[in-house]
């Protein structure tokens, strides 16, 4: 099993409130991670550090080392930009951009030089909705707005976007909590199918989601990492007593 | 008792609908007297201007000689000098100039009638001797007195002879002076919002910028005319009464209002689409042109007409930096001598002759007119850049 992640003693300070005390964490390659714990415990916190979103607020320091494919991706000669094109994201709310289902995949490719305007980029387009299991709903109305598929539909478009780009890892941030059932499974049976190409790291509040699609849970709690092993064992067997008051439903 | 058997019966329900019908009393009156004001308004400036449309022009006969190039005055008979225009005389020398066929002619032509038989014919308030209002009277019943289309409006500027001024060199100084405005205030404040919305730090620094350009939005609008007059003429010495210095002034007047509608627009946009774009790894510039701009971009147009409009309409520092010019000819370049169209109408409001009273209502109703034109195109533009959202 290969490291993809390697998190060591990452600090996060918000002005003066320290957010996570020093995670050591690692994650592994073309595995589904899950970060759970109640709100406010750092999971999304962390997840953002690991493509450095947290770059954009303001008065965030960050000490540690997250290391991927063997260099710290915080060191000083990495651009954060070649890092969130690496690593990908999926958001909470489905966010489209205001355009159409085909330039909303096209964009990225075409800025980042992946793909040139015309067919190789028709290709991507094509590959990647095929890959986020939506080409079939919507090859007839490419050109038609994003925003005018269902919350769904959005969401796979979303990562079919994230996928255009072709990142390593793709980070999801609740990506099904403002879904109905059906579009959740929709998008939980793609993420096992993604997990073949792609490391996933997920961040839920829902356990059962947890504990249908990952392969590794790991628990936060007030910016501290209480548990962290095989989603399994975590669910049925954790060492903590933390991490079990909050999986029977104890508190949180 | 009503109440015994109702049991959704509440005693104090009355009084509460009573005071949301009084709110809505209240509330529709002053829509009414709003509207009111902007009727009276408005049927006042078209009847004292519709008038101004129409011009009294009369048929005289006039000689083309050698005596009328020397003393224009005799081209026409004695009787008739006094009631047609002034301007029509001063022109018959040129005539011939350009049309040396005329020599040694008479012709029978329609010309303009001097203002005040022009007023006399409308029916208004009119000062004419006896002597010239009998002979109205008989050209009248000849047919050789009538109202006809006053094109000279539209295509004169402004002149002392009332029949003879129009708006056009007004009309065209305005929309040099706003081309001005719009070159150098549209780029300026909407980079300047872009730059304090979407990169500048939220610190100490760009908190004064922004409560002093919130300021700047509220200063009385002389000041950027004395402003103007210190920088741009005193100091950069740039011709004085010209539409660049009077767009360059407005420029500085409309910038705060560009900036802080500039700032709502793009602070409207959801933060989820800059996620989006910084997640797919794209850098400030591409989020910001690309995926932002586009959905501010209808807030940012409707701020700049706002400010637009606002410039239009301003006299205060324009006659600051003396745009308050006698200007006969239309400018033809930026550099050159102009006025505008709220300058023209304060000069004309001015003046002693009776005529130019409707030529002032006519003014303000020809400013209307333009400035209904550039919201409806901006609504238009603002309607078709609107990304279905």
């Amino acid at each position: 099993m290969k490291t993809k992640i390697d998190v060591q003693n990452l600090n996060l300070w918000y002005g003066k409130n320290h957010a996570l005390h020093g995670i050591n964490l690692d994650i592994y390659k073309n595995k589904i991670t899950a970060l759970i714990g109640p709100s406010g415990c750092g999971k999304s916190t962390f997840l953002r550090c690991i493509n450095r979103m947290n770059d954009l607020i303001n008065n965030v320091n960050i000490k540690g080392q997250i290391i991927i494919d063997e260099k710290n991706i915080y060191d000083k000669d990495v651009d954060e930009v070649s890092v969130r094109k690496r690593i990908g994201m999926v958001f909470q709310q489905p966010n489209p951009f205001p355009k159409s289902i085909y330039e909303n995949i096209a964009y990225a490719p075409i800025k980042h030089g992946i793909v040139k305007k015309g067919k190789s980029c028709d290709e991507l387009v094509e590959k990647s909705l095929i890959s986020a299991g939506l080409w079939d709903e919507v090859k007839d109305k490419l050109q038609e707005p994003g925003t005018s598929l269902s919350g769904g539909q959005q969401q796979r478009l979303c990562i079919a976007r994230t996928i255009a780009v072709e990142p390593d890892v793709i980070l999801m941030d609740e990506p099904t909590s403002a879904l109905d059932p059906i579009s959740t499974e929709k998008i939980e049976a793609l993420m096992l199918e993604l997990k073949k190409k792609y490391t996933i790291v997920i961040v839920t509040h829902n356990m059962q989601q947890a504990a249908r699609v990952a392969d590794y849970t790991a628990f936060f709690h007030m910016g501290d990492l209480i548990e962290y092993d095989e989603t399994e064992t975590i669910f049925v067997n954790p060492k903590q007593k933390k991490t079990e008051d909050y999986i029977t439903g104890r508190f949180g | 008792m009503k109440n015994k058997n109702n049991p959704f019966y509440d005693p104090s329900l009355k009084k509460r609908h009573a005071s949301a019908k009084r709110f809505k009393f209240f509330a529709i009156s002053s829509l009414v007297i709003a509207i009111s004001f902007l009727v009276f308004f408005i049927s006042d400036m078209l009847q004292k201007g519709l008038p101004a449309l129409q011009q009294s022009y009369i048929q005289v006969e006039i000689s083309y000689n050698q005596k009328s190039i020397d003393s224009p005055r005799s081209a026409i008979d004695r009787s008739l000098r006094r009631v047609v225009s002034r301007a029509e005389i001063r022109q018959i020398p040129r005539k011939i100039e350009n049309n040396p066929q005329l020599m040694n002619t008479t012709k029978f032509e329609w010309i303009l009638a001097d203002d005040q038989v022009d007023q006399y014919v409308k029916g208004n308030y009119y000062k004419l001797k006896n002597k010239d209002k009998k002979k109205i009277d008989e050209l009248k019943k000849q047919g050789r007195v009538e109202l006809k289309f006053n094109s000279i409006f539209f295509t004169n500027g402004d002149s002392k002879i009332p029949e003879f001024a129009g708006i056009k060199s007004a009309l065209i100084g305005s929309i040099l002076t706003l081309l001005v405005t719009i070159m150098v205030s549209f780029p300026i404040g909407v980079m300047t919002a872009i730059y304090l919305e979407e990169f500048a730090q939220d610190n100490k620094f760009t908190q004064m910028i922004e409560v002093n350009i919130n300021n700047l939005a509220a200063i009385p609008s002389i000041l950027f005319g004395l402003l103007g007059l210190a920088i741009f003429i005193n100091l950069f010495g740039l011709p004085r009464s010209s539409a660049l210095v009077g767009g360059l002034t407005l420029a500085l007047m409309t910038l705060p209002i560009i900036i802080v509608t500039a700032r709502a627009a793009l602070r409207s946009v959801p933060d989820s689409i800059r996620q989006a774009g910084y997640g797919l790894g794209l850098t400030k510039i591409q989020v910001v042109r690309d995926h932002v701009l586009p959905l501010a971009f209808p807030g940012i147009m409707t701020g700049t007409i706002i400010g637009l409009a606002q410039a239009m309409g301003e006299t205060a520092p324009l006659i600051i930096v003396g745009m308050i010019a006698f200007i006969p000819d239309s400018p033809t370049s930026i550099t050159e001598a102009a006025t505008v169209m709220p300058a023209q109408i304060f000069t004309w409001a001015g003046m002693p002759e009776r005529a130019y009273i409707e030529k002032t209502a006519m003014g303000i109703l020809t400013l209307l007119t333009v400035l209904i034109s550039l919201n409806t195109i901006a609504v238009y533009l603002r309607k078709k850049f609107e990304t279905k959202w």
